[in-house]
């Protein structure tokens, strides 16, 4: 049952975007005018720059980390945005591109292949497991679809782990293709036209080139024949097929395509990472990848890269818990500022909050002195929530689980209510939410990145499903 | 033939709990065509739910009530739990989601499943936790056929999941409520015209689906042992194997699917190799899949234009 005047709304979407408002309005006006091309020249010419404004290795390989999903980003693009097949299978063709480089690459086989040959004959191996694998979506759509290859992707984990004793007939010692749990450990460096890629800066620089080829090639294929014949695909499969789209032929190629560009990625993955391991390919990732593409607008180029920068990076931003406080007061007070209109409002709100804050925290230190700790959270912004946050000293961890189950609640409340009781919810809810980050989230990191992207990737569907930078769009009813 | 027939046992209490899970599955995409990927977490914190009651109430050595009394405490707490945690995905992850481009509510789910695992994460840690079962009924009490003894967990767990079938039976075919879950399935728009309260069959759905996924989560505390954040994946994988195999959306399918899944399980441990009991399974579904998408006992749907 569509909507009605949603039809309306996507059809105005490019008119709208006239209509700014606001302090930002002037720069979003001169923006829009800036050509894909000028943006992404300014992406890389930053992007290159910043190599230089840091010697920290850990820092660089953050760098990496944004490149190498920006890759996988786009290549899952191709499938999901714009043939608009769900694959989840699609970590396997980046642990296939990682694992078929090093055999080749190490002392696993005693292969050392010139980098130069390996590259081609991993991208074309991919390609072609990818058509192997794109051939059930000749059969299946949809969730189907999506569980079949969900499937694939799980055997080539079970496979990576346990393909390290293969009785092969005709021989005596099995076979140890994938090194089982422990992998395959020092891969050779990548060695292109003499240059040795070392250090990890040498690798980010050989991703930053990739990256650029790979969204000039998009892009051009994006407007071609092609690319209508994957959106094609994408709207209506039955429309397509009667006007003269191979459909099948499509979704294979963009299968195949997707998984050449995760191969790509995976060679040079294994090769910075100097060894694979089954842990590198497991589902976690391809919800990383999705997060990625899904926050930044599936269908969008600008998109991927702008989720993979986001998902890539806030992680490493949550490690240390000083960095991880700005983070989580920084992007509390953006959704605020984003959400609570007008600005009166917004002022009284933030106020409030701050009362509230100061209010409990001596009513605790009255009644339960044991409640309040101080003097805990070191310089700077710290010292200064050591007076508003109740940090207790004594059971903090089970004070902090329920109230991490009461803010779940809370949150799941906000969504539900209108207006003035809204308002009066939010307030102990910004506080509840302050204390549970203080109390249990920041000693977690990776805990808090899991909890995070599970909310964000709900929170984005429920709110705007069609990501950051991506073209809202109807589906047909099924 | 001992030793066979012990596997037999073994794979129909997989197999009735994979059922139990398939059911919800089947039963949710029987009526909002959604892959409900966070079925497996609801699983998860049902065996949670009943360890907690189980430990609550003095542990498995020292129980402060009589074993039976205990085992329905822990099975009601987990169904109840269970299903009050569906219902609250539904209605915030996937009612705003209800017109949505197909892939919103499948990225929504996946969303809610690993928001699940990792306060599962949070709230339990990452340890490995066991109902110590053989300390609340020990594993030598139970029925002895010939050489062979079933052990008193199994059977219960066993029981209680094709009670719990047949509750779901009669309450499919038999009630008012199991009428409208039928003709939603059916064709919701059609269904909403004829009075039917689409929203409230749907919660009703997802409440009994994630009741049965509670049960399930108990029963595997009871006799398989480990309890922990991430057992809800794979789990959810093989009842979701289970109730596609069935045909989806179809109950008995759901429950001969799991039966079958399970039994495969077991005697690819015992026979073939433990280490490759999953890609068994995986490449059973696979097969299914290419060679009859409909499932077992499905019918293939017409597709309209």
């Amino acid at each position: 049952m569509p909507r009605i005047g949603t039809d309306e709304w996507v059809a105005q979407a490019e008119t709208r975007t006239e209509h700014y408002r606001g302090f930002t309005a002037p720069a979003r006006r001169v923006w829009d005018r800036v050509t894909p091309g000028a943006r992404f020249a300014l992406f890389l010419a930053v992007a290159a720059a910043f190599p230089f404004t840091t010697d920290s290795t850990f820092l660089q390989r953050v760098g990496v980390n944004v490149l190498l999903f920006a890759l996988l980003a786009l290549g899952l693009n191709i499938v999901v945005g714009w043939a608009g097949l769900l694959d989840l299978g699609y970590v396997a063709f980046y642990g296939f591109g990682a694992y078929a480089y090093a055999w080749v690459s190490s002392s696993q086989f005693d292969l050392h292949w010139p980098t130069i040959a390996t590259i081609p004959a991993v991208v074309v191996a991919s390609a072609l497991l990818g058509v192997l694998l794109g051939l059930p979506s000749w059969r299946l759509v949809g969730d189907y679809l999506a569980i079949t290859t969900l499937f694939f992707a799980q055997i080539f984990v079970e496979l990576a782990v346990n393909l390290d004793r293969i009785n092969l007939p005709g021989s005596d010692e099995p076979l140890n293709l994938t090194g089982g749990p422990n992998g395959i450990p020092g891969v050779d460096p990548m060695v292109i036209f003499g240059i040795e890629f070392l250090r990890v800066r040498d690798y980010f620089f050989l991703l930053l080139v990739v990256l650029a080829l790979v969204v000039v090639g998009l892009y051009s294929l994006n407007d071609s024949r092609t690319g209508r014949a994957w959106r094609a695909v994408r709207e209506d499969p039955l429309a397509a097929e009667l006007m003269t789209t191979p459909v099948n032929r499509m979704k294979l190629l963009a299968f195949a395509m997707g998984a050449a560009i995760a191969g790509l990625t995976g060679t040079i993955f294994a090769a910075v990472q100097v060894g694979v391991f089954p842990q590198n390919f497991e589902v976690t990732l391809l919800i990383m990848i999705y997060a990625a593409l899904i926050l930044g607008g599936a269908g969008s180029i600008q998109g991927a890269i702008l989720g993979a920068i986001v998902v890539a990076s806030v992680p490493e931003i949550l490690r240390t818990p000083e960095n991880a406080r700005y983070l989580f007061y920084g992007a509390l007070i953006a959704v605020l500022v984003a959400a609570v209109r007008p600005w009166q409002r917004l002022a009284v709100l933030v106020g409030a909050a701050v009362a509230f804050g100061f209010a409990v925290h001596e009513i605790v230190a009255l009644v339960w002195p044991d409640g309040v700790e101080a003097g805990t959270r070191g310089e700077g912004l710290g010292s200064l929530l050591d007076s508003w946050v109740v940090l207790p000293a004594v059971e903090r961890v089970l004070i902090g689980n329920i109230a991490f189950v009461l803010l779940i609640a809370a949150v799941l409340a906000l969504t539900q209510l209108r207006r003035d009781s809204r308002f009066l919810l939010l307030v102990p809810t910004i506080y509840l939410a302050a204390f549970v980050w203080e109390n249990r989230l920041v000693f977690q990191p990776s805990v808090t990145r899991q909890l995070l992207f599970g909310a964000i990737l709900v929170a984005m569907m429920t709110r705007r499903p069609h990501g950051l930078l991506g073209t809202p769009r109807v589906e047909n009813p099924v | 033939m001992e030793f066979f027939v012990q596997q037999l046992v073994n794979g129909v209490t997989l197999g009735s709990v994979y059922a139990l899970i398939a059911l919800g599955y089947s039963m949710v995409y029987g009526i909002l065509k959604l892959l409900n990927f966070a079925h497996g977490e609801v699983y998860m914190m049902g065996a949670f739910i009943g360890y907690f009651v189980l430990v609550g109430l003095g542990g498995a050595a020292s129980p402060i009530l009589p074993v039976a009394l205990v085992i329905i405490l822990m099975f009601l707490a987990g169904m109840l739990g269970a299903g009050i945690l569906g219902i609250a995905i539904e209605r915030f992850a996937y009612r705003p989601l209800r017109n949505a481009p197909r892939i919103a509510p499948l990225i929504s789910a996946i969303g809610v499943s690993f928001f699940l695992q990792a306060s599962a994460l949070l709230l339990f840690t990452a340890q490995f936790r066991t109902y110590n079962t053989p300390e609340l009924i020990p594993f030598s009490v139970g029925i002895e056929v010939g050489p062979l003894r079933i052990s008193l967990v199994r059977i219960l767990v066993i029981t209680s999941a094709i009670a719990l079938m047949i509750a779901l039976w009669l309450l499919v075919n038999r009630t008012r409520l199991g009428k409208a879950m039928r003709a939603t399935s059916y064709d919701r728009e059609a269904a909403a015209m004829m009075g039917i309260d689409v929203d409230r069959v749907i919660v009703a759905t997802f409440f009994i689906g994630s009741v049965l996924a509670g049960a399930a989560g108990v029963m595997v505390g009871l006799v398989f042992g480990r309890v922990f954040h991430f057992m809800g994946f794979i789990a959810g994988l093989k009842g979701f194997t289970a109730a596609v195999i069935g045909g989806i959306g179809n109950i008995p399918g759901a429950m001969l699917g799991g039966l079958l899944i399970g039994l495969a399980e077991a005697f690819s441990a015992a026979y073939i190799s433990s280490t490759f009991q999953n890609l068994i399974v995986f490449g059973i579904l696979i097969t299914v899949m290419l060679v009859r998408p409909s499932g077992l006992l499905g019918s293939p749907v017409l597709k309209k234009v």
